[in-house]
């Protein structure tokens, strides 16, 4: 095997490692909008880093962390439903990062490549990142754990109980900022939001408590990697929706045979 | 039961509380006071405030104008009033419980015990019954051994048998561990033999005072109309009696704390 498939299959693998955990937490607290609204706010990243002349990631994860707070200070006002404000904080950083990249005329971008993922693309120094970028986001995410899990089933609970709501709500959308930036690469910034809620919702009736589903949700996630990577090297389809696809297929696959189990006689 | 609970220094007191939504004003000028051992009642028809005000209390929002004092160190255990467990989420009920941060197997275990939940303890929070659930939700409220628990209407959606259980439960609770409880009801005729003292909101404080008062004030009679008045005196007897598992009528343990005569 090749070595860029190789970096491409360990690049999928730990950020669908990362990805399966906090997008259980995405799906528990029906954020999937929230994340969406992060990976559309890369786009701008990227753009900034071109026009600076930097590698891209640094100021993804600056843009992202950025709408992330900005994010968590604007739920506190009222005025605006939270979907409301997502989907403008969302297309407007998609359409800036558009508008940006069509004033950089000298800077040739494989747009496609940022938005839909390529294998191609991932350096071993990528791969470094993703692992180390993962790992940070695991371990981020299992200090904060408990209490995150508290006030997803009932925040005002959890406040009387003594969590730090505001400070564990930041650090949770920081950490969804740096999966959007490490999965950025192979996944690609649109397919972002699948990787982390697919695998979370095909694990959801094969668990019976939270960790289980966050554990599986990872595995199932490195399967779609698996298999989408293969996918994308045999057809030569882009890297991202493959995944999805894959991801998909499993979810379909999990719900028929749930419907089989529930239709033969016990 | 004499009521000299008073005597002591208040677990909470709310004082002047006002709080504006907007231009709307949903609490005008309400004080309250919880004392050990006592349980105190909020009714009030819906949306009077009742439960703004006991988020004010828990210091979930801050008011307008009033302040909320309480015991150095009181530890308050709280029972939400809709707690509904997303679809999504796999969770047990005993590890609903461990949620609180108290883990200890042993501790979640009687909690359960206590509310009659022991049962379910194993069993996923989206399949119990809401009678269950709520026992449940209680459990975890008290895990903590509070010195005030807060509860906001505990017994919505249980059938009757369960309410008067549920109540019983609550009442035993304070007798044993001498707790403060503030419970909110928006009907007055459940809690008359459970409650110490009820104050009755609609945006500001109608009255206040021992139940059987309260219940012939005429702003509780304006706000409820005369048929409550009515309904009340099927409500206002002694609970010397529980039901067990199978319905049957067991005589209570500490019977001479629940025949109580008011008035």
């Amino acid at each position: 095997m090749d070595d860029f498939v190789l970096r491409a299959l360990a690049a999928g693998l730990g950020a669908a490692l990362a990805a399966g955990p906090l997008g259980s937490f995405i799906v528990w607290g029906r954020m999937a909008y929230f994340g969406e609204a992060l990976a559309h706010s890369a786009l701008l990243g990227v753009a900034l880093g071109l026009a600076i002349g930097l590698d891209p990631t640094w100021p993804v994860i600056l843009v992202a962390g950025l709408v992330a707070l900005m994010l968590a200070w604007l739920q506190g006002s009222r005025d605006l439903a939270t979907d409301t404000l997502l989907g403008i904080v969302a297309q407007a950083s998609l359409a800036l990062g558009l508008v940006v990249l069509a004033f950089l005329k000298t800077v040739r971008v494989d747009l496609l490549a940022y938005l839909f993922g390529d294998v191609l693309a991932v350096t071993p120094s990528d791969v470094a990142f993703i692992w180390i970028g993962a790992a940070v986001a695991l371990a981020s995410l299992w200090r904060i754990w408990r209490p995150m899990l508290s006030l997803t089933v009932h925040e005002d609970l959890a406040r009387v109980e003594g969590v730090d709501v505001p400070k564990i709500r930041v650090a949770f959308m920081l950490l969804i900022a740096l999966v959007v930036a490490i999965a950025m690469k192979i996944v690609g910034l649109l397919p972002i939001t699948a990787l982390l809620i697919i695998p979370a919702a095909t694990a959801r009736r094969f668990s019976r408590n939270p960790e289980q589903m966050a554990v599986l949700a990872a595995a199932l996630g490195c399967l779609a990697v698996a298999a989408g990577l293969w996918g994308s090297f045999v057809w030569d389809t882009p890297s991202g929706p493959s995944m999805v696809v894959a991801s998909v297929a499993g979810f379909v696959l999990s719900r028929i045979g749930a419907g089989v189990r529930l239709v033969r006689p016990s | 039961m004499n009521r000299d609970v008073e005597k002591n220094p208040p677990l909470l007191t709310a004082e002047g509380i006002d709080v504006r939504f907007g231009s709307r004003s949903v609490l005008a000028h309400v004080s309250l006071a919880v004392h050990r051992g006592e349980i105190v009642s909020l009714i009030g028809p819906n949306g009077a405030g009742k439960t703004t005000l006991v988020r004010v209390v828990l210091g979930l929002l801050a008011p307008a104008r009033g302040r909320v004092a309480t015991k150095p160190g009181l530890r308050i255990g709280y029972m939400p009033q809709a707690l509904a467990v997303d679809e999504i989420l796999p969770i047990t009920a005993a590890r609903f419980l461990a949620l609180s941060g108290i883990t200890d197997r042993s501790r979640i275990a009687r909690a359960l015990d206590l509310v009659g939940a022991a049962r379910v303890a194993e069993g996923q929070l989206r399949d119990l019954s809401g009678g269950e659930l709520r026992r449940v939700v209680l459990a975890r409220a008290i895990l903590r051994n509070p010195d005030l628990l807060v509860l906001d209407e505990p017994v919505q959606g249980v059938d009757v048998v369960g309410q008067s259980e549920l109540y019983d439960l609550i009442t035993g609770l304070r007798d044993r561990t001498g707790c403060g409880i503030l419970m909110v009801s928006h009907d007055l005729h459940v809690v008359m033999a459970t409650t110490d003292k009820v104050v009755c909101i609609n945006h500001h404080v109608c009255c206040t005072g021992h139940p059987e008062t309260v219940s012939r004030h005429p702003e509780y009679l304006a706000l409820f109309g005369p048929y409550a008045a009515q309904r009340l005196a099927l409500y206002t007897h002694g609970h010397d009696h529980r039901h067990d598992e199978s319905g049957e009528v067991v005589p209570l343990a500490g019977a001479d704390t629940h025949g109580h005569r008011h008035g």
